[in-house]
């Protein structure tokens, strides 16, 4: 009983944390729990994450002085390195998937946009998406 | 951050669900990390400003309507520079004929009756917000207030109660009670005797036998004593049948799975506690308010290409959106606010470390959507008036209006606050997709009014806005601890500012706070010369 008791409440306060901090700057809604599954399938992965951005037919568009790149018929893209550490990490206006998409998505979706957008032959692995994952942080002092 | 800390992310990850969990510790150690109050104490004093010095000032958001509005009182010259047909920036209402325009041509008009409006930026000002409130004061911007806490919405979590919204007063008081009355008996029964005093421990029993509205025994159960928290069977009446029943309590394992700690957690937070407040009429208000006190400066429709820097001044040249004429400014200093994502693509002469800073921050994908109702439902049907109602489905709440309650004709509730995975969800689809979202997932909290009422909508793809591609900047203690300071550097006469140049990022404060920081430094440059 009591260890059920001491779990319950490590377990209410991890949660607690979490939350707390989901909006503890910016101003966002406040919900840190979604039914929002992002799929295992290349192409589903590129239907919920990218296409808010390069669009549905991959083609970028224009903006302020400001473009966001075409991954259609993009010669970067023949490197699978470019286009792995460009998901993971992010550059610019892109931010990295590292935390929000798995090693096995990210070779998914890295697949799915050097085929469906692109010709370049071969899948990308999780083994060529892991030579580029950087280690965590080190613990910190505080 | 420390081994622990990605141990329970990691734990949370299975428990509640991908990306939002990672995102959630993601931000809460970016945010546990960097807690800061606003820093404003007092008007900014510019005294003693050199004659004929001059400031061009990149983009008419806050950050740089607040810069030209006290460098022009302090007897500098100013131009604004701003790529938009309107000033104000991020601090926006869209209104009824209002197009949204998407990159990639994608347009939308509002349908609002006059008077409708959506905030699709900005929505809701804290209390200890100091620069703002002190400038809407000056500024003769009238305020009400925000209602950010109602304890009459409700709690959505697909997870529990077989999909039932729960009313959030009813969920927070049965999880004060399921888990008062467990620490006190595992207090009594000695559990803790290692970490409580003998006399900390009587106290704490009696606190959590009040708090939790406990019985004698420590049990927390239905009464009418825990009905005057959590509501009624049958609410109290007059006459000889007044008597009110009590409402039966949900039990621990349901009230965990609606996960209602998240928003209890949610009102604790320091930038969500009230008083809230908004401008009356639509947030715009804020940024019209400047713009009329610098009605020869600011210069709209105005793309910059170039920004150039040597020894004796600052040079930027700009196209005309309209003629596309070409135009070349010059001043003594530049304070550029222009977001990241365009800034790190546009042709600027800093240094390198200025440089990287401006490439390492990503903007945040926020949605926002306005649904126009033909009637207020809510308060009619619900007793809701004001506040949010939250989901697990990616829209993440609805909203309901904090003005014009008990009025009838046709009212906007915010039909979606989506950001991360969920903001890149809705903005990825087309507008007419995301409202049919926006219907069937809000549907959940008002089944028999919400599509019979509903009128028409627009979305506000963040991501998807030609002249900032994104919402707010999103640092990272890597990013912050790397680029920050040379971000905000004075890197010969430019200086950048705006919110995602403050640790107050996606706050309207932040933006303030950051011009008039940087406003102080140009000054003492421009004393010292």
């Amino acid at each position: 009983m009591v260890q059920k008791i001491a779990g319950l409440i490590t377990f209410a306060m991890a949660l607690v944390l979490a939350a707390s901090g989901a909006h503890g700057q910016a101003d966002s809604a406040g919900s840190s729990v979604s039914t929002n599954e992002i799929s295992s399938d290349g192409k589903g992965i590129y239907q919920q994450m990218c296409q808010a951005c390069h669009m549905a037919d991959a083609k970028g568009a224009v903006g302020a002085g400001a473009s966001i790149p075409a991954l259609a018929g993009n010669a970067n893209l023949s490197e699978k390195g470019f286009l792995v550490k460009m998901l993971l990490d992010g550059r610019g206006g892109m931010p990295g998937f590292s935390d929000a998409l798995s090693e096995k998505q990210i070779a998914a979706v890295a697949t799915y946009v050097r085929s469906h957008y692109n010709s370049y032959s071969g899948p990308v692995t999780e083994a060529d998406v892991k030579q580029f994952v950087k280690p965590k942080d080190p613990p910190s002092p505080e | 951050m420390t081994e622990d800390n990605q141990l329970k992310r990691r734990d949370l990850l299975s428990m509640i669900g991908m990306f939002g969990g990672s995102i959630a510790l993601y931000n809460a150690m970016t945010a546990l990390g960097h807690a800061e109050e606003s820093r404003f104490s007092s008007p900014i004093n510019l005294s003693g400003a050199p004659k004929g010095k001059s400031v061009v000032i990149l983009g008419a958001g806050l950050a740089g309507l607040v810069a030209a509005y006290e460098l022009k009182k302090a007897g500098y010259r100013v131009q604004v520079l701003e790529y938009q047909d309107r000033a104000g920036g991020r601090c926006y209402s869209v209104r009824g004929g209002d197009k949204i325009v998407e990159i990639g041509g994608t347009t939308q008009v509002c349908e609002f009756a006059p008077g409708n409006y959506l905030n699709p930026g900005p929505w809701r000002i804290p209390h200890h917000h100091r620069a703002l409130l002190h400038y809407c004061k000056a500024l003769g911007v009238e305020l009400e207030p925000f209602i950010q806490y109602n304890q009459n919405c409700f709690v959505h979590n697909s997870r529990g109660f077989g999909g039932k919204p729960q009313r959030y007063k009813e969920l927070a008081v049965d999880f004060k009670g399921h888990t008062s009355e467990l620490l006190s008996k595992a207090l009594k029964a000695g559990a803790l005797d290692q970490n409580v005093s003998k006399e900390d421990k009587e106290k704490l029993v009696e606190a959590l036998r009040e708090w939790g509205l406990l019985n004698a025994d420590l049990s927390y159960a239905s009464s009418l004593r825990v009905s005057t928290q959590r509501g009624y069977n049958r609410a109290p009446g007059g006459g000889p049948e007044g008597a009110p029943t009590p409402s039966k309590i949900n039990s621990l394992s349901d009230v965990l799975s609606s996960g209602v700690w998240t928003q209890m957690s949610f009102y604790f937070n320091y930038v969500m506690q009230t008083t809230m407040f908004q401008p009356k009429g639509g947030m715009d208000m804020i940024g019209k308010a400047f713009a009329k006190q610098l009605p020869r400066e600011v210069r709209l429709n105005t793309k910059v290409t170039r920004i150039a820097q040597d020894a004796s001044g600052v040079t930027i040249n700009w196209s005309d959106a309209k003629n596309g004429q070409a135009g070349v400014s010059k001043a003594d200093f530049c304070l550029n606010t222009i977001p990241l994502p365009v800034l790190s693509q546009l042709d600027i002469q800093v240094g390198p470390a200025m440089k990287a800073a401006i490439s390492a921050v990503p903007f945040s994908p926020q949605v926002k959507i306005g649904l126009e109702m033909r009637r207020r439902f809510w308060e009619d049907n619900y007793a809701i008036y004001g506040g949010h109602s939250f989901t697990d489905q990616p829209i993440q709440l609805i909203s309901y209006p904090n003005n014009n309650m008990h009025k009838s004709g046709p009212a906007v509730l915010l039909g979606a606050f989506a950001s991360n995975a969920n903001g890149l969800l809705l903005a990825g689809m087309t507008p007419a997709e995301r409202i049919e979202s926006a219907l069937r997932q809000g549907s959940v909290f008002h089944p028999a009014e919400y599509r019979k009422e509903f009128m028409n909508g627009v979305s506000f793809a963040w991501s998807r806005m030609p002249w900032i591609l994104g919402c707010t900047s999103r640092w990272t203690d890597a990013s912050r601890s790397e680029h920050y300071k040379n971000l905000t550097a004075m890197d010969g006469r430019i200086v950048l500012a705006g919110e995602h140049a403050s640790y107050y990022g996606g706050w309207m404060e932040g933006s303030l706070l950051s011009a008039l920081d940087a406003i102080a430094r140009i000054h003492e440059r421009a004393v010292a010369a």
